[in-house]
């Protein structure tokens, strides 16, 4: 079904909607699109190429390679997953040649990478422990003692960037598309092709790290 | 002074802060967790740290978003139009 009269074409986030402009070759269609995932692709394909040069390049085919395939896209998926999907395949053939690690090979081994737990073993009392084994030998600190200036400070936001981009490439494609990008678990697995599961192991895994990043700064500093 | 029968320990529930916040976990679960929670400050602290991730992760989505330069946009669109005629 299409929307035959909408007088201002601003929002185009219905999906059919936004299709059928596209066909019909509504430009203002395209330019939302354009406006509204051109960030955060960038940020996907710069996972898997050495620069933001070629980033810009993998971003660039695939607008192109969108208006090739807009006519023989069945809808069977959102139009954020087909275009994630289009982006990834380019940036992943893309990166094969540059010879970056590649997220997905396969889940199981995405998951085998650090299998490690948020916190380290110490932090508990052992199996053992007469009273209360396996909980706190040391609590975490109360972070409310931050200030939410320091919270959102630059200095901070620079750290977890630097966290993240030490993480392993699956926890770090996952930790990306869902805290920065704000996709939701379904729209990770459907463009991924993970399980909930394994999407949520390998997210707080990420952020996991990033937390210990961000107690070893708080902490330290205090 | 023993913890409750049904507790979790506190070195698996902070494997579970995730399952949690998504709510993905059974309801069982959950409200053991919460009464976990009420009852012990170090977990609690462990939830509002990773809150604390997920926004400061999220600002730093909102700060880290490449535009497209003006000229590359006009370019875009132009080959649009050029596909859309061509149809």
């Amino acid at each position: 079904m299409g929307l035959p009269c909408r007088p201002m074409s601003t929002d185009f986030t219905d999906d059919a909607a936004l299709v059928d402009a596209l066909r019909a070759g509504d430009e203002a269609a395209f330019g939302w699109m354009l406006d509204h995932y051109h960030g955060s692709l960038h940020r996907t394909a710069r996972m898997y190429v050495a620069t933001d040069a070629h980033a810009d390049e993998v971003v660039q085919e695939t607008w192109l390679a969108v208006l090739q395939a807009i006519d023989r896209f069945e809808q069977r998926s959102s139009v954020k997953t087909w275009l994630y999907r289009i982006l990834m395949n380019i940036a992943r053939t893309r990166g094969v040649r540059e010879a970056r690690s590649i997220p997905f090979s396969s889940a199981s081994n995405a998951l085998d990478e650090g299998a490690d737990s948020t916190f380290a073993a110490d932090r508990f009392r052992p199996p053992g422990d007469a009273d209360w084994p396996g909980h706190w030998a040391s609590f975490p600190l109360d972070w409310e003692h931050q200030l939410e200036s320091r919270v959102l400070a630059g200095e901070t936001m620079a750290l977890v960037a630097g966290a993240i981009e030490r993480l392993p490439p699956a926890q770090r494609e996952v930790l990306t598309l869902r805290d920065l990008d704000g996709w939701s678990s379904t729209e990770v697995c459907n463009a991924l092709g993970v399980t909930e599961t394994n999407q949520r192991v390998l997210l707080h895994r990420g952020r996991a790290k990033v937390r210990t990043a961000l107690e070893s700064y708080f902490e330290g500093t205090a | 002074m023993t913890p409750p029968a049904d507790d979790f320990p506190c070195n698996e529930l902070v494997e579970l802060v995730t399952d949690y916040l998504d709510g993905a976990m059974g309801a069982d679960d959950a409200r053991r967790l919460e009464e976990h929670l009420t009852a012990c400050p170090g977990c609690a602290s462990v939830l509002e740290q990773f809150r604390i991730v997920v926004r400061v992760n999220g600002r730093l989505g909102e700060a880290d978003v490449r535009r497209l330069p003006d000229g590359e946009r006009d370019a875009l669109l132009q080959a649009f139009r050029n596909s859309s005629t061509a149809r």
